[in-house]
C-alpha cells in the first residue's frame, strides 16, 4: 500500500478535536568539534610509524595475543602490556575487501575504491585500509600485501600517514596468523 | 520500596586514574587504569568478574557515538554481560546502584563498576554538547548556555533563604583544600573566600572558582555478594541502601530552592538502610558538588541540614574534615575534578577508604561507620544516592 | 616516544598504589602529540509537536496561550499535550496575560564557549500571571540599564513584576523569540 508522505510543515492537524494547528519544525545544530589524542599506546604506534616506517605491537604472553593496533592492556586477562612492545613489519594479507562505488553522500565515485581489512603478519590484529596498485578484478582474499606510506617528511603521526597497502613485491611464505 | 533486598552486597576494592585537564590516554586506557587498580585492591582477577557496569555521560563529550560499547575492553567487559548506566551527571552513583541490583538480585556474585569521562576531546568547550539539553523549540532560540540554569538555581536558593555568596564560596575553599591530600586531584588549592569571589563572574551569582573543571579521568569499584565478600575481604564495606528519583523535565516548574528529587532518593536509600535519623546515623557525606552551591543544596535534600541552613553549618565548621559531619573529605568535584561519571564513582571510592579507616591524610576522625554518596544529573532532575557502612 | 604513564604525588593517602595518567600541556595537546580532528556536521530539524506548535501560533498573534489540566487543575505555559502528573490530555486552552513575576534571574557574562560578553545576558525563570504558582519557564530580561552586577541588581529582584516586550507583528515568526524579553513593570518606580 502506498501512502502519501506527510508534509509536516503544511499539514494542519486537529488538537484536542477543537482547533487546527500548523506543526512547526525548529532547525538547529550541535556545535561540537573533536580533537582526539591517540592514547598512550596509540601515541607510541604513530610516532614509531612516523619515524621508522614500521608498526609496533604489544603482546600478552598469557593469552598469546599480539595486539595491533597496540593496546596498553590485554582485553582478555587485563595484563599490563606496557613493557611488551615489539616491532612489526607492515605486511599482511587481505582478510576481506569491498569495492566502493559511491561516496558518503551516495553520489557516484569517478573510479571505484578498493577498501580492505588487512591482517598484519605476526599479529592478531590488522586495519581497514585502501588497496593500491591493483585492479579490483585482481584482488584475492588472503593475498599478500605491503604498506605504502607517505614520504617521511610528510608524515604527521596519524592514520593518514598510511596511504594504503599494495600487492607484496616479494611473495615470501608467511605464517598464517591465529585468530 | 515494597521489599527489602535478600542479598547483602559489599564494595571490596576501589581504583582511580589521575584526574586531569587533558590526558594523553584514551578513555579506554583511563578506564583500564581505574578498573585494573580496583581489581588489584580487591584481590580478584578479571576472569573472576561475572558482569561489568560502565558509567559514562554524554557520547558527545568523548566524541564517540555509543561510547559505552567503545569503552568495553578498557572496562573489562569483553565476553561478559555488560551494561551502560547513564543518567547524565548522576551516572556515577547510578552505576553503583545498577551494579548493586545485579548482585542483590542473585544474578551475579562479583561485578566490576567503572566510571569514565574524557571531556578534553570536545572543542572548543564541552558545553557545545550540553546545549542540546535545552528544549529545542522554546529554550534554545533564546541562546542559553549551561551556566544559566545553575546560576538561576543558585540565585533562587540564595533569595529564598537570604544566603550570601560568601557563604557559598566557602564550599570551594573547603573542597579545594581537602583535595590537597588527594593524589588524583586536578584543582586542589589553598584559597580564601576572597580569592573565590575575586575570580571572574561567569554568570552572576556564579564565579569561575565556584565551578568544577573540565576533566579526563576514571574510577572503579568491585562489588561482591556477601559470601564472596567475606571470603575475599577482611573489611568489606556494605551497600546498605540505594535510591534514585527524577523530578519533572520542566525544570522551570521545579522548586529551584530545594532539590526534592534528592530527598526522594535519600528517603528510599535511608529506608532500605534502616536509617530514621540521618543526622545521627550518617557520619560522612560525599554530596555532589559540580557547583559550589550544589553541595549545600544537596546536603539539605539529603536531610543532613535544615532547609536554607546548610551555609550556616558550613560556616561554623560542621562540614570540615574534623567537623561533626565531614562532607566531601575527598575534595569533591570542586577539588579533585569532574570527569562526570567517574566523579560519582570517585565519591563511592572515598567512602570505601574512609569507612575502612584507610584514608591516610584524608582520614576523618572517630571511626566513621556509615556514609552517604550522592550524585545529580540528567536535566538537573535526578538524585542518585547510595548509603555505605561497615555493618 | 610515548611518555610512560606517570605516577605523581605519592602521598600518605589511598589508594596507596600509584595513580596512572599522563597530563598534557596546551602545547603538547596542540601539536606535540598525535591528534586527530573531527568536525561533524550535526544538523537537526526538531518537531515542535502539537501543543508547542499551537503555542507558537499564539505568540505570532501576540498572545501567550496556556493549558489547564482538568484533573489537577494546574494551568501551565508553555503548553503541553498531556499532564505529566495525571497522564491525561491537557486540552483546556486558555489565553493568558503577558505579564509575569521573576522567579529567579542571573547575569551571564560569557558565551557557551566561555568567550566574554561585554553586554551581559539576563536569563530568568518567569511565572506568567494566571498560571499555577511555580510554573515558570526560561526567558530573558531586558530594559535594564548598565552592565555591571551592581547596576543590574539595583533594577531587578526576585518576585518583581515584568511584562513581555514583543517583536512588531510583521517581524514575528511563531517562535519563542517573538517575545524579545520581559522588562520590569514600572508601576511603583523603585527609589
Ligand atoms: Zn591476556
Ligand atoms: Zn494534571
Amino acid at each position: 500500500m502506498r501512502r502519501q508522505r506527510d508534509n509536516a510543515t503544511t499539514r494542519s492537524i486537529a488538537v484536542g478535536g477543537l482547533a487546527r494547528v500548523e506543526p512547526r519544525v525548529w532547525r538547529g545544530a550541535m556545535p561540537v568539534q573533536f580533537l582526539y589524542t591517540a592514547g598512550a599506546a596509540g601515541e607510541r604506534f604513530f610516532q614509531t610509524l612516523k619515524r621508522k616506517g614500521i608498526f609496533t605491537a604489544t603482546h600478552c604472553e598469557e593469552c598469546r595475543l599480539t595486539y595491533l593496533p597496540p593496546r596498553l592492556y590485554c582485553e582478555r586477562c587485563f595484563a599490563d602490556l606496557s613493557d611488551t612492545w615489539r616491532d612489526v613489519t607492515p605486511v599482511g594479507r587481505v582478510y576481506t575487501f569491498t569495492i566502493v562505488h559511491v561516496d558518503r553522500e551516495g553520489g557516484p565515485l569517478s573510479s571505484p575504491e578498493l577498501v580492505a581489512f588487512v591482517r598484519i603478519d605476526g599479529t592478531d590484529g590488522g586495519l581497514v585500509t585502501r588497496l593500491l596498485e591493483i585492479a579490483p578484478e585482481d584482488v584475492r582474499i588472503d593475498m599478500s600485501v605491503e604498506i605504502t606510506l607517505a614520504p617521511p617528511r610528510k608524515r604527521r603521526g596519524t592514520l593518514e600517514d598510511i596511504l594504503g597497502f599494495r600487492p607484496a613485491r616479494s611473495v615470501a611464505k608467511r605464517p598464517f596468523t591465529r585468530r | 520500596m515494597k521489599r527489602k533486598p535478600r542479598r547483602k552486597v559489599a564494595v571490596i576494592g576501589a581504583g582511580l586514574s589521575l584526574f586531569m585537564r587533558r590526558a594523553l590516554e584514551t578513555g579506554k586506557e583511563l578506564s583500564y587504569y581505574a578498573a585494573s587498580q580496583a581489581l588489584e585492591t580487591a584481590g580478584v582477577r578479571l576472569k573472576d568478574i561475572q558482569a561489568v557496569v560502565m558509567a559514562t555521560a554524554p557520547d558527545a563529550f568523548d566524541g564517540v557515538h555509543m561510547k559505552g560499547d567503545w569503552l568495553l575492553d578498557g572496562a573489562g567487559g569483553v565476553r561478559k554481560p555488560y551494561t551502560r548506566a547513564y543518567v547524565g551527571g548522576g551516572s556515577g552513583v547510578f552505576s553503583i546502584i545498577s551494579g548493586w541490583t545485579l548482585v542483590a538480585s542473585g544474578l551475579f556474585d562479583l561485578v566490576l563498576v567503572v566510571g569514565e569521562e574524557k571531556m578534553s576531546s570536545c572543542q572548543p568547550h564541552p558545553q557545545g554538547a550540553f546545549l542540546t539539553i535545552f528544549d529545542h523549540t522554546i529554550e534554545r532560540p533564546l541562546g542559553p548556555n549551561l551556566l544559566w540554569i545553575f546560576s538561576l538555581e543558585q540565585h533562587r536558593y540564595m533569595s529564598s533563604y537570604g544566603i550570601r555568596n560568601e557563604d557559598i564560596a566557602l564550599v570551594s575553599v573547603k573542597n579545594k583544600r581537602n583535595a590537597l591530600n588527594h593524589p588524583a586531584a586536578q584543582v586542589a588549592a589553598n584559597l580564601s573566600v576572597k580569592d573565590v569571589l575575586a575570580s571572574d563572574v561567569v554568570a552572576w551569582p556564579v564565579h569561575r572558582l565556584m565551578v568544577s573543571p573540565v576533566s579526563d579521568g576514571a574510577a572503579a569499584i568491585v562489588l561482591a555478594a556477601e559470601h564472596v565478600a567475606r571470603r575475599l575481604s577482611e573489611k568489606p564495606v556494605w551497600v546498605q541502601g540505594v535510591g534514585w528519583s527524577l523530578d519533572t523535565s520542566y525544570w522551570g516548574n521545579r522548586d529551584l530552592a530545594y532539590p526534592r528529587y534528592v530527598e526522594r532518593a535519600a528517603r528510599m536509600a535511608y529506608g532500605m538502610a534502616g536509617i530514621s535519623e540521618p543526622r545521627k546515623e550518617i557520619h560522612i557525606a560525599e554530596p555532589y558538588d559540580p557547583f559550589a552551591y550544589k553541595e549545600l543544596h544537596h546536603l539539605e535534600g539529603l536531610l543532613l541540614a535544615d532547609r536554607g541552613k546548610a551555609p550556616d553549618d558550613l560556616a561554623r565548621g560542621r562540614f570540615d574534615r574534623t567537623g561533626e559531619l565531614p562532607t566531601c573529605p575527598s575534595g569533591g568535584l570542586m577539588g579533585v575534578g569532574n570527569p562526570i561519571a567517574a566523579a560519582g564513582v570517585m565519591k563511592v571510592c572515598e567512602l570505601f577508604w574512609q569507612l575502612r579507616g584507610e584514608a591516610g591524610a584524608r582520614q576523618i576522625p572517630g571511626n566513621p561507620e556509615r556514609g552517604v554518596a550522592q550524585a545529580w544529573g540528567d536535566l538537573m532532575q535526578i538524585g542518585t544516592v547510595a548509603v555505605l557502612g561497615v555493618h | 616516544m610515548a611518555k610512560p604513564a606517570r605516577a605523581v604525588r605519592k602521598m600518605d593517602a589511598p589508594p596507596w598504589l600509584a595513580l596512572r595518567g599522563s597530563p598534557l600541556s596546551d602545547d603538547e595537546f596542540h601539536g606535540k602529540v598525535s591528534t586527530t580532528s573531527w568536525i561533524p556536521r550535526l544538523e537537526y530539524g526538531w518537531d515542535a509537536g502539537i501543543a508547542i506548535s499551537r503555542f507558537l501560533e499564539g505568540l505570532k498573534a501576540g498572545k501567550i496561550l496556556g493549558v489547564r489540566c482538568r484533573v489537577c487543575g494546574r494551568t501551565v505555559t508553555p503548553p503541553r499535550a498531556f499532564c505529566e502528573l495525571d497522564f491525561r490530555p491537557m486540552d483546556d486552552w486558555v489565553e493568558l496575560a503577558d505579564t509575569a513575576t521573576i522567579n529567579t534571574y542571573s547575569i551571564c557574562y560569557v558565551t557557551w564557549d566561555l568567550k566574554p560578553l561585554r553586554k551581559p545576558q539576563i536569563p530568568a525563570v518567569v511565572e506568567i500571571d494566571g498560571t499555577t504558582p511555580r510554573v515558570g519557564f526560561l526567558h530573558l530580561i531586558g530594559g535594564v540599564n548598565g552592565s555591571s552586577v551592581e547596576a543590574i541588581r539595583k533594577q531587578l529582584r526576585v518576585g518583581m513584576p515584568v511584562r513581555a516586550v514583543w517583536k512588531k507583528p510583521h517581524q514575528r515568526a511563531g517562535a519563542i523569540t517573538d517575545i524579545l524579553y520581559f522588562e520590569p513593570v514600572k508601576r511603583h518606580p523603585e527609589r
